[in-house]
C-alpha cells in the first residue's frame, strides 16, 4: 500500500505566511482554545491520555501519564517547560514548527498550560537554532498583542499564561529533561538522578512538566476533534503521528507527517524518493543518532513504529532517519558518531565521560591499521561498562549505536588490521 | 570593576528579560548571550561583569561558559564560519567543504584568518541534517552546500 502524509501538525506548512498570526487565524489557530477552557483541565489531561498520544522527543513516554504526575494544585507556581533542544543528530523537525506554525506551538502550550493549571512556560531552544528563536519570538509577540496570551487567555478566560522563549548555549545533553532544568536554572547542564518513583520534574523545587515541542503541537487538535480523531491513525500502540525526519542521499530529504507503523523501505522510495545518484542503500540509523543501525536487509522489515523497532533491535526514537549509502566506511561512520558523543558527554559520569574518549581512541587506532582483535573486544567490554552505570541514558545510547555498528560491521573493522 | 559594561539598549533588555524568571539565576544563560551579541565574545572581564550582577562569583560564571559551545571565549573574526561534522553532513561532502575552507583561507578548525576577517569552528550537529552539508555563517544557516556555493559566500564577505 502506498505511503500517504498526514497532515496534522503539519496542516499549515504549506501556507504562505503561515507563521504570522492573520495567517494562522485564518487557518485554524487557536480554534481548540474555546473548547478546552468549556473543559476541566483534568478533562483535557483524560482525553490526551484517550489519545495515547507519546512524547516526540525520543522517549516515546505517554503525555497524558506524565501530566498525571503534576501534584494537586496547591500556592506553588506550575510550569509547562516545552523541550526544543532537538540536538540529537539526525533530527530536524521541531524547527519546522518554529519556521511554518509557531502559532501552533503557542496554541499547544495555552492548551496544555491550562491542562496543568501552570501559567507560565519555558520554551528551551537550542542556541544554534537563532533564527528560528527570532521567529517564535515574533509568533509570541504577536500573540501577547492581541491578548491571546497574557493576564487573560483571548482576552476573556480568568488565567494567565506566559511564555519565554531561553536560548540554550550549544550542548547536546541539555535536551535530557532534568539537564534541560539545570540549564534554565543557570547551571552546567548535568542531568540529575532520578527518583526511585515517577513524579514530575522540579524547576526551582516548583512542580514542572517537560514536553517535546512537537508534542505540545499534537495537543490542539486532539482537545479539537476529540481523541478519536487521533487514534484512527497509527497502530493500537503507538496511536496517532509523528513528523518523521530523513537525511541523507535521497531524492527528497525532509520532514514528513507520517502515521506510525509506516514500513520503512516504502517511506524512503515513495516519500524519500529513493536513493540518489544510482546509489544503493547499505544502512539507516533509525531514529536519530543512538538508535541502534539497521542493515539494508533489516531496513525491508521495519515498521515505523516503537514497538516494531524494538522487535527489530533498534528504537524509534526521535523518528529522524539517517541514510547511509554502499561505500561508506562504518568504521569512519562509527568514528564520526563517538566523536559526537565524546565531544558531548556532560562529563558528570565516569564511565560516559572515559568511556567515550577509550572508544574514540580505539577505532583512530584501528583506522590508523594499528588495530587487533583486542581492540574490538574492548571497545565491547567499554560499550557494556557504560550501560546502565551512569545518571542518564547517554552512556546507554553510545552502547547502542557503537555495539550494534561493531557487531553488523565487524568484518570492515577487521580489514583495516591487514593495512 | 574592569571596563566591560552592557549598552544602554542591552541593559534595559537584561532588566526586562530578568524579569520573566522565578530567580537571577536563570539569566546566566541570557546575560551571557547579550555579552556574546554586544562583544563578539565572552572575556573574562565580562565573565566577572555578569558574576556580579547576578551575584555569582567569577569561577561559577567561567565554569558555566565552558561547558556551553557556543561562547567565544577568545576574539573571533567578522565572519564566524560553523561547519557541521556530524554524520548526515559527513556523508554529504561536509570533509571537501573543509578542505577547501582550508585551500582558500589558509585556516583550519579554531584558527582565524590573519586580517581577522574569517574564523572556522567546525562543529557537532546543527539540526539541519536534511539540508547537509551546511554551515552556519555569524549564526544563519547555509544549507545544501557545495564547494561553489560555498566559495560565492565567502566571496561576498570579502
Amino acid at each position: 500500500m502506498a505511503v500517504e502524509l498526514v497532515k496534522i501538525v503539519s496542516k499549515n506548512f504549506d501556507i504562505p505566511d503561515s507563521h504570522k498570526l492573520e495567517v494562522a487565524l485564518k487557518h485554524g489557530r487557536y480554534d481548540s482554545i474555546d473548547k478546552a477552557f468549556s473543559m476541566k483541565p483534568e478533562d483535557i489531561t483524560e482525553e490526551v491520555c484517550k489519545s495515547g498520544l507519546r512524547g516526540k522527543g525520543g522517549g516515546g513516554a505517554a503525555c497524558g501519564s506524565k501530566w498525571q504526575l503534576m501534584p494537586p494544585v496547591d500556592e506553588r507556581p506550575r510550569y509547562l517547560i516545552v523541550n526544543g533542544d532537538e540536538s540529537e543528530p539526525g533530527t530536524f523537525k521541531d524547527r519546522q514548527i518554529f519556521q511554518y506554525d509557531p502559532h501552533l506551538l503557542i496554541e499547544g502550550i495555552i492548551v496544555s498550560c491550562w491542562a496543568l493549571q501552570a501559567n507560565e512556560a519555558f520554551i528551551y531552544i537550542r542556541g544554534e537554532y537563532k533564527w528560528f528563536i527570532d521567529r517564535l519570538n515574533e509568533a509570541i509577540e504577536e500573540a501577547y498583542k492581541a491578548g491571546i496570551i497574557g493576564p487573560k487567555v483571548m482576552n476573556k478566560y480568568d488565567f494567565s499564561v506566559d511564555i519565554t522563549v531561553h536560548r540554550g548555549g550549544g550542548a547536546y545533553i541539555c535536551g535530557e529533561k532534568s539537564a534541560l532544568i539545570e540549564s534554565i536554572e543557570g547551571k552546567r547542564g548535568h542531568p540529575r538522578l532520578k527518583p526511585h518513583g515517577k513524579e514530575c520534574e522540579w524547576f526551582y523545587d516548583m512542580p514542572a512538566t517537560v514536553n517535546n515541542v512537537e508534542t505540545i503541537s499534537s495537543v490542539p487538535n486532539i482537545v479539537l476533534n476529540g481523541y478519536e480523531s487521533y487514534t484512527k491513525y497509527g497502530t493500537q500502540k503507538a496511536p496517532g503521528t509523528m513528523l518523521f525526519a530523513m537525511s541523507g542521499p535521497v531524492k527528497n530529504p525532509g520532514v514528513y507527517e507520517l502515521q506510525y507503523g509506516e514500513k520503512m523501505i516504502d517511506v524512503i522510495n515513495e516519500i524519500g524518493g529513493g536513493m540518489k545518484d544510482g546509489l544503493k542503500l547499505k544502512a539507516v540509523i533509525p531514529g536519530g543518532a543512538s538508535c541502534p543501525i539497521l542493515t539494508a536487509q533489516e531496513v525491508e522489515k521495519a515498521h515505523l513504529d516503537y514497538e516494531s523497532m524494538w522487535e527489530i533491535g533498534s528504537t524509534l526514537g526521535t523518528g529522524g532517519m539517517m541514510i547511509i549509502p554502499e561505500g561508506t566506511s562504518m568504521v569512519a561512520v562509527a568514528k564520526n558518531l563517538i566523536e559526537f558523543y565524546h565531544h558531548e558527554s556532560c562529563g558528570q559520569c565516569t564511565p560516559c565521560r572515559e568511556g567515550t574518549g577509550w572508544i574514540d581512541k580505539i577505532i583512530k587506532k584501528i583506522l590508523e591499521g594499528e588495530g587487533s582483535q583486542n581492540d574490538i573486544q574492548t571497545i565491547l567490554d567499554v560499550c557494556e561498562t557504560m550501560n546502565g552505570k551512569t545518571i542518564c541514558v547517554f552512556a546507554p545510547a553510545v552502547k547502542d549505536i557503537i555495539k550494534s555498528i561493531v557487531q553488523k560491521y565487524r568484518h570492515e573493522f577487521e580489514a583495516h588490521f591487514n593495512n | 570593576m574592569g571596563k566591560f559594561k552592557y549598552t544602554d539598549e542591552n541593559e534595559q533588555e537584561f532588566q526586562r528579560v530578568a524579569k520573566k524568571y522565578p530567580k537571577i539565576d536563570a539569566m546566566m544563560l541570557p546575560a551571557l548571550w547579550l555579552v556574546q551579541e554586544q562583544e563578539g565574545w565572552v572575556s573574562p572581564d565580562a565573565m566577572i561583569y555578569v558574576a556580579d550582577r547576578l551575584g555569582k562569583t567569577p569561577i561559577e560564571v567561567y565554569e558555566f561558559a565552558t561547558f556551553y559551545t557556543m561562547f567565544n571565549l577568545k576574539p573571533i573574526g567578522t565572519y564566524h564560519i560553523e561547519l557541521c561534522k556530524t554524520l548526515s553532513c559527513m556523508i554529504m561532502g561536509a570533509p571537501e567543504l573543509k578542505k577547501f575552507i582550508k585551500d582558500t583561507l589558509g585556516i583550519e578548525p579554531g584558527q582565524t584568518t590573519a586580517d581577522g576577517k574569517f574564523t572556522l569552528s567546525e562543529v557537532e550537529c546543527q539540526g539541519a541534517c536534511g539540508g547537509a552539508p551546511m554551515i552556519a555563517l555569524n549564526n544563519q544557516y547555509h544549507e545544501n552546500l557545495t564547494v561553489d556555493k560555498l566559495k560565492s559566500i565567502i566571496e561576498e564577505c570579502k
